[in-house]
């Protein structure tokens, strides 16, 4: 393979993984939206999307397409049970208490993962065959175009639902102005809900698009779930289109590095990359400056 | 309320006194493991309980203070009290370059941004082999003498730890005692009403961080120097994370509140090997539940809730009188 081919096989991996990234910082931005919480337990989201789509094969030999149905649903109620029990009851609480809830709500839903499944890898099948497509000399594997195309539609479908439907702009006007909101006659509450619940839902749709490449497992929630946060900040918090460019920049330069420098590092760059984002322009790239409010 | 002086008395008699009650080397062994997680719980309590900023990279400044120390002696030939220094200001400068920027961040940027620093040491801790070992560990640190007396017992060490937490608990009080600590706490209450009132809250809060890193850096001195074998696993997230979970249990903003919470974390797995399994499991949980239940922490939590009781019993009294 000449050196143009390996940095086109370099941008292909980084564009697959990087669309993973982009779907997971949209659970982060979902949540922030609607409650300016940073929800730290998304990765976990991800990581049991994949490990409820095994135990739909293996253990109920369901078909995949019912086994990730009934893995997105399980997972949507978990977060939505998660709104229910540890957010709502602290409505007021310092930004540090809710951290520190999500950071709980993290470790234990990890814990139980690895009481349930265990720790080892599972294997998901690749959706259709794993033959590599050739692509000008580099090769596509079938997996990859499920990943992108499915987070296509996702972000589609979910900017249909934001700004075309009654619940969707009324989740909007709720993050936008929760009093305003509740005057006019929204249950915010039933929407922050409603946001978890959608969060969980990408997380987990994200978590089973990868499993066949990346294998599902307990402990990979804290490692997507960080490069997810840093595809939101890059593109900026809360911003649509910016966290599907985040995801995807930070994917193609997470795996330039790690093919031409060193694998080793490919982890760093990604929190190198979060950090001098966060020093220098922390509204994100495609984000409007916003003053601290007081 | 009374000087805090007479407490640290107490706790410096009891802390002399209590290898009379243990005698078993293996309890001994947990005592120091303890003092060793005081120290840096009490020094993150200063910048979360009492400054009201969040750190979930203190792992990393624990695993910094050990490395920089453990490979001066395993690598180069330092004694390990000549790498003191080096671990305690080599923390002090990163901590002080990581601090500038990052506190001027809040709630979760500050979370992650501190979360994204510890986890490229951590990365750095398992890819540095020459240096580190990689994920094999560093061996062959040498263990604590000065001037010819080594601390080569249990029980010697347990000594060495004992006054590096008394040393360290002194300070903590003095701190919390003085005009910095009153302008720690106007800095927890409003960054912008206690900057009006001509603190400089970017400074203090920066101090605090490197002082915080610093308490964080003896304990990873005190760490390495006494099991003599690193390795990158014990620095990871999940240590940042049962750190912070001290510092909540412990009660936020009391320093004996992270000694209390050092000491029931590290015990608890010790005595219940259950819970071995479990141990991540029931991490979360707690932290869930005291921040539901008991947000001032589970010390302050059980004075509330004693509090209470006598309140009500006082008042069931006087209307049957």
């Amino acid at each position: 393979m000449s050196l143009d081919q390996q940095i086109l096989q370099y941008l292909i991996t980084g564009v697959t993984v990087g669309s993973i990234y982009a779907l997971i910082g949209m659970g982060f931005n979902i949540i922030y939206n609607s409650t300016e919480i940073i929800n730290f337990a998304q990765g976990e989201f991800v990581m049991l999307g994949g490990l409820f789509t095994v135990t739909g094969i293996r253990v109920l030999h369901l078909p995949l397409p019912f086994a990730a149905l009934m893995a997105v649903m399980a997972v949507a109620l978990i977060a939505i049970l998660f709104d229910v029990v540890a957010i709502r009851p602290l409505k007021d609480a310092s930004s540090i208490t809710l951290i520190i809830i999500t950071i709980g709500a993290s470790i234990f839903l990890r814990g139980i993962a690895s009481i349930l499944w265990g720790k080892e890898p599972y294997p998901i099948p690749a959706f259709s065959g794993e033959d590599p497509i050739p692509f000008f000399g580099a090769v596509i594997q079938p997996q990859s175009l499920w990943v992108m195309g499915i987070t296509v539609l996702i972000v589609l479908g979910l900017r249909q639902f934001f700004n075309r439907t009654i619940i969707g702009k009324a989740m909007l006007a709720s993050a936008f102005q929760p009093k305003a909101a509740r005057l006019v006659g929204i249950d915010t509450r039933f929407m922050t809900l409603i946001s978890f619940g959608l969060s969980g839902f990408v997380g987990a749709a994200a978590g089973i698009v990868i499993a066949p490449i990346s294998m599902a497992q307990y402990d990979i929630g804290i490692m997507i779930g960080l490069k997810g946060f840093c595809a939101a900040i890059i593109g900026g918090l809360g911003n649509f289109w910016g966290v599907v460019l985040g995801g995807v920049a930070l994917g193609v330069l997470e795996s330039l590095g790690a093919g031409l420098i060193s694998s080793g590092y490919k982890d760093a760059i990604a929190f190198g990359i979060l950090l001098i984002m966060l020093f220098f322009r922390p509204q994100g790239i495609l984000g409007k400056g916003k003053g601290d409010r007081v | 309320m009374g000087t805090p002086y007479g407490g640290f008395g107490v706790f410096a008699l009891f802390l002399l006194f209590l290898p009379l009650a243990v005698t078993n080397d293996y309890y001994l062994n947990i005592l120091i493991f303890i003092g060793i997680h005081s120290i840096i719980a009490m020094g993150l309590d200063l910048l979360m309980g009492y400054t009201g900023q969040i750190s979930l990279g203190h792992a990393a400044f624990f695993g910094l203070g050990g490395y920089i120390s453990g490979i001066l002696t395993a690598k180069w030939g330092w004694t390990a009290l000549a790498g003191l220094p080096f671990a305690i200001l080599g923390v002090g400068l990163i901590a002080w370059i990581i601090g500038v920027p990052t506190l001027k961040l809040h709630g979760h940027y500050l979370a992650m941004a501190t979360l994204g620093f510890g986890m490229i040491v951590f990365i750095f801790f398992n890819e540095l082999v020459p240096l580190t070992g990689g994920p094999s560990g560093l061996t062959g640190i040498e263990g604590v003498s000065v001037l010819g007396f080594a601390f080569d017992s249990d029980l010697k060490y347990y000594y060495l730890v004992a006054s590096a937490l008394l040393l360290s608990l002194l300070l903590s009080i003095n701190i919390v005692r003085s005009r910095v600590g009153r302008a720690l706490r106007a800095i927890h209450g409003s960054e912008v009403a206690s900057s009006v009132l001509g603190v400089n809250v970017a400074r203090f809060k920066v101090a605090i961080f490197v002082l915080s890193a610093v308490y964080a850096a003896l304990a990873g001195w005190l760490y390495a120097h006494y099991i003599t074998f690193l390795s990158p696993s014990s620095f990871g997230f999940l240590f940042s994370v049962k750190l912070v979970t001290m510092v909540v249990i412990g009660s936020l903003g009391s320093i004996w509140g992270g000694i209390f919470g050092a000491a029931l974390l590290t015990s608890l797995p010790e005595f219940l090997f259950v819970f071995e399994k479990y141990e991540t499991t029931v991490f979360g949980l707690i932290l869930i539940l005291v921040m539901i239940f008991m947000p001032r922490g589970l010390l302050r939590g059980i004075e509330d809730m004693v509090l209470r009781v006598l309140e009500s019993r006082v008042k069931g009294e006087g209307s049957k009188g």
